[in-house]
Parts: C-alpha cells; structure tokens; sequence
C-alpha cells in the first residue's frame, strides 16, 4: 500500500503531510505527557521488530500463497497507539529513504493510510472497546481481525481518494476503489490473524507486555468521537469532491421506465412537503448553489458526520434499553 | 532467506556508498534534504502532458550521479520496487483517455498515452531523487538535519534507533527462520499453528534487547534526553548548492527550454 511520489499532485501530498504532522503532534505531547525514559529504547527496538517481522512470509491456509503483516495494531496493543504511531512514522521513514517503498513527498500519505488507521481508528474504536472489561483469548482475536480489515480498508480506499484527488490516474473512481478494497479485505485477515496469533501468545506467556490501559474499564467516548470526526472529515469531505455525477441506483432506474430522473408529483401532500423540505434543506441538492465544490466537500462531511452522529445515538439508546433490561431481569 | 539477507546487504552497502567522499557527499545535510524535497515537488508539479518539459528534469540526476560517483546501476534496483506500481497506474490511462493530441509518423497519439508516459518518468525521476539524498548523506546527517528543522527530539531519536538495530533484529529474524526451515525443509513460508510463538520470540528477543540497550544507556549516562553527533554548521557552498538547484529547477519548470532549444534548430 506504500504510495510512490509520482501518483501525488504537490497539494493533496502537502495537504496530507499537514494531517499527518498534526496527529504526530499531537503524538509526542501524549508520548512526553506519561514520559518513560526506558520506552524509548522500547520503542526504536519494537521499530527494528516490525522492519524484520514484515520480511517473514506466512502461509496461508488452503490458498498455496503466503502473505506479511503490518504491524501498527500489533505494535499500539504493546505500546499504546502514540509510542505506537510514532514508531510507525520511524519504519515508513526509513523504508521510503533506504528501500525506495513509498516517496518522501507521498510520506504524509502513507503515513496517515498505515499508521494512522492502525493506531488510532484499530486501537481506539475497536482494539479499546473489545478490551473494556478485561483481555480474553476471544476477544483478542476478535479485535485484531475487525482492527486490521477495517484499518486496511480504511488505508485502501485513502489511496483510492488521494490518487483520484491528485487527477493522475485516468482509471476511474469506481474501479480503482473495486480493484483496491476487495484486495486489502483478503490482507487485513491475513494481517488480523497473524496479530491474533502474536497477541494470543503474549497473553499466555507475558501479559504484562501488553499495553494494560487498554483494559482498564474507562472508556472514552470523547475520543471515539474525535478519530471518527477525523475520519469522516477526510474520507467524507475528500470523497464527495470525486463523488460520481451519475445517478444513483434508484434514479437509474426510475430514468430507465421514466425517461426522467425524478418521478412527477401529482400535487396535494407531496407538493407540500416539497415545499417544507426546499425551505429547511440546508444545502439543496449538496451544493452551496454558487460553489459546487465546497457545496459538495461541506456535504459529504455533514451528511458523514449525521450517519456518524445517528450511529452513535442509536448505540447509546440500545446501550440504555440493554442496561434497562438488565436491571429489570435482576 | 533470501529476503532477509537481501535486506541487510542493502542496509550495509547504502550505509557504505554514503560515507564515501565526493563534493555531494561533502554538501551540509539541510542543505540536500532541502534541493531534494524541491526536486521532488518540483517534478510532480509539472502538468501530466508536459513530456518535454518534465525530460529537462533529468539534469539533476545526470548531474549528481556524474559528481558524486554512485553507481547508477544500483539505482535501478530501487525502480524495480516502486516502478510495477506506477506503470499499473499509467498503463489504463491510455485505455481511458483516448482523446487525439497529435500525430507521430501517422500514428494517433491520445492524452491517455502521454499521460501514462508521464507518470512513469515522474515515478522514476523522484526515485532517482531520493535514492540520490541516501546514497549521499548517511541517515545520522539526515536526522541531524531533521533536528535543524525542529523535527521533535523523540522521532528523531526513534528514527536512528530503529535504524541502528534493523540489521541486529533482521539477523535475529533470519535465524529463527533457518532454524524453522531446518524442522519444516520443503514449506513455503511459516505454517499458521506457529504464527504466534514464532513472531513472539523475536518480540520477546527484541524486548530484551531493548532493556539491555535501556540499560546501557543509562551507564553512560543516558537521562531521556539523547545527544546527536554534531555537524559543522552550513557554509557559503551549501547555500550556494540550495540557490543554484533552486534557480535550476524554476527554470526548468517554468520555462519551456526544450521547445526554446528546438526552435534554435527549426
């Protein structure tokens, strides 16, 4: 998934570097806030780890081929996803300057598509939330397959978004973006499973190597919110701006049997309602009306941010019900 | 395993080529991390039909690898890597963009074609870039010079020592997996039921690696802060290496030289 310099225009690689830079950061006033003089040494080691583990090739079961890990969950489930993410940046560093895998000025980018995802969506909305009430084999496992395949999705269609934005390629969205995921979804098992059987191990031999303020019972639903804001800000507010013009399914097909791409209203209630909607649409039809690509960009980040927010209320009110339940039950 | 060994070969032989002596090598380590940040962007601003105007760029490589005496040869090694990728990306291009530019010896030639032409130079000139500024400056001037720039002392420190001990951990690496191909001789790659306890060692080998290291450390008096050889500081030739590459490169770019020279002839 390492980007070449080549597939980046100057603004989106600059723009990417900025995102970049501030979640480091923001990195280092965490790693120096709780400062442990011996994770330093830790860290660079752990550094060195990923860089030669990644060299290994694992069969896969059934498949005749053989896959590598990442290893940005790995490293945030043993270093917590700061020391984690900052270690990550060292390894893409190194590998863009010694090996040529990945560009210096596409390094923002990989940096945000691997380490980024890994460390903070993989650790704090799902690594984190899986070991809330303490560590299991289970959960363990459940937490890295579910961390790596979105982390991997999540990084994949970045590219996607990065490369389309940068107007390189003239590959077209769509197929670019079902070339990618379906690849990087067979990936992040891989890369799941093989974190699984690493962290399983050091459950049952070491625990005390693991990161243990992943299990203690705080959850933050601050900060949650904020990767996830991050998230949708970059994936919502980039994707829109290359958001396909065509119509989409049901339009299609109400164009196919109509010849047009909305259906006629017949007056009464719909014209009614229509009316109400034109007067309290925010931004009719995704745009600004002048502006079409900040009309679009600022759609796509509240119309993300509404899902985000909708999920988020929904979990919370099924969170209360379950509770609720509980408690009449006992 | 071929890879490994490959891989620690690669880390000794750019850490021999860089301490070499050449005027490049000699140049303040700001001073080419800077020209070739500029090349690098440089090269990718330039519109992705503008062939001729993006061949120009090719001075600075010719340039560099004639002075400082690295093996072009071994540069290619590097575009085998990146290359595959790029020429993937360039290669639907044509099928995509078949809108006519020009005739060449009655042969159409359609956007598509220059743009993927394009793309592949671009991928090869900001390698060629790149592997230039390692080649030339060993990864403590490039941290020294990150340092300069204000980079925070703990990524700095992270980056040189997860330099310094990739080879130790890819030897550690290459031994356990000797080891596992004796036991296991005809297998490709590791068998999943020894994923865990085999990573696992090499963690815990790493772990206590890192405390001997920490430990260490602290025996030569090692408090949280770490001391960074120092460099002399830049002189008049190293602003001037910035200020020549800097004029170079905004004439190349914004000047369209090829078409100037070619008009001289025409």
């Amino acid at each position: 998934m390492h980007m070449a310099d080549a597939l980046l225009s100057p603004a989106v690689g600059g723009a990417m570097y900025a995102a970049s830079a501030a979640a480091a950061a923001y990195s280092v006033k965490k790693v120096k806030e709780d400062f442990n003089a011996r994770k330093v040494p830790v860290m660079g080691v752990m550094g060195a780890f990923v860089f030669a583990a990644q060299m290994l090739n694992f069969t896969i079961p059934g498949t005749g081929s053989s896959g590598h890990f990442c290893g940005g969950m790995l490293l945030a489930a043993l270093l917590g996803p700061y020391a984690a993410f900052l270690t990550m940046i060292a390894i893409l560093l190194i590998q863009c300057l010694l090996f040529a895998d990945g560009g210096i000025l596409a390094l923002g980018c990989n940096i945000w598509n691997m380490a980024f995802y890994a460390c903070f969506f993989g650790y704090f909305c799902i690594y984190k939330p899986f070991m809330k009430n303490g560590m299991s084999k289970g959960k363990l496992v459940a937490a890295c397959i579910i961390g790596s395949i979105l982390s991997l999705q999540l990084g994949a269609f970045s590219v996607v978004l990065e490369t389309t934005a940068s107007g390189i390629t003239e590959l077209p969205f769509g197929v670019f973006a079902a070339a990618m995921q379906p690849i990087h979804l067979a990936i992040g098992t891989v890369e799941g499973l093989i974190t699984a059987a690493v962290l399983v191990f050091i459950y049952q031999t070491r625990p005390e190597l693991l990161n243990a303020e992943a299990s203690e019972n705080k959850f933050s639903l601050k900060k949650l919110l904020i990767i996830l804001g991050v998230v949708v800000i970059i994936i919502g507010g980039a994707l829109s701006l290359v958001a396909s013009s065509n119509p989409d399914g049901l339009e299609w097909s109400i164009g196919n049997v109509t010849g047009a791409d909305e259906l006629e209203s017949d007056g009464g209630v719909h014209d009614a309602l229509a009316n109400v909607q034109d007067k309290t649409a925010v931004l009719p039809d995704y745009s600004f009306g002048n502006d079409n690509a900040a009309g679009t960009s600022f759609s796509g980040i509240v119309g993300s941010g509404l899902v985000a927010g909708l999920c988020v209320l929904l979990s919370v009110i099924f969170g209360v019900y379950k509770k609720k339940k509980k408690a009449k039950t006992e | 395993m071929g890879k490994i060994s490959d891989a620690i070969y690669e880390v000794h032989y750019m850490d021999t080529i860089a301490s070499k002596d050449s005027p490049v090598h000699r140049v303040h380590p700001l001073a080419k991390l800077i020209v070739t940040v500029a090349y690098i962007w440089f090269t990718v601003s330039f519109s992705k039909f503008n062939v001729t105007g993006l061949i120009t760029m090719v001075v600075y490589p010719v340039a560099l690898f004639s002075v400082s005496g690295v093996s072009f040869g071994h540069s290619i090694k590097k575009l085998r890597i990146i290359l595959p990728l790029v020429i993937l990306m360039g290669i639907f291009n044509p099928i995509f963009d078949r809108e006519p530019r020009f005739m060449l010896y009655g042969l159409t030639v359609t956007d598509g074609m220059v743009s993927g032409l394009t793309l592949i130079i671009k991928g090869m000139l900001t390698v060629l870039g790149a592997y230039l500024l390692i080649s030339t400056t060993r990864i403590e001037s490039i941290c020294y010079a990150l340092n300069i720039l204000h980079v925070p002392e703990i990524l700095v420190t992270q980056i040189l020592l997860t330099y310094r001990y990739i080879t130790v951990l890819l030897s550690e690496a290459n031994h356990i997996f000797e080891a596992y191909s004796l036991r296991a001789p005809f297998q490709k790659g590791i068998a999943h039921k020894v994923w865990g306890s085999l990573i696992g060692q090499l963690i815990f080998r790493s772990i206590d690696r890192a405390t001997a290291l920490y430990d260490s450390m602290v025996l030569r008096g090692y408090n949280g802060n770490f001391r960074h050889s120092q460099l002399p500081g830049a002189r008049l030739k190293d602003f001037s290496y910035v200020f020549i590459w800097g004029a170079v490169f905004s004439v190349l770019r914004f000047t369209s030289l090829t078409t100037l020279i070619g008009s001289l002839f025409v």
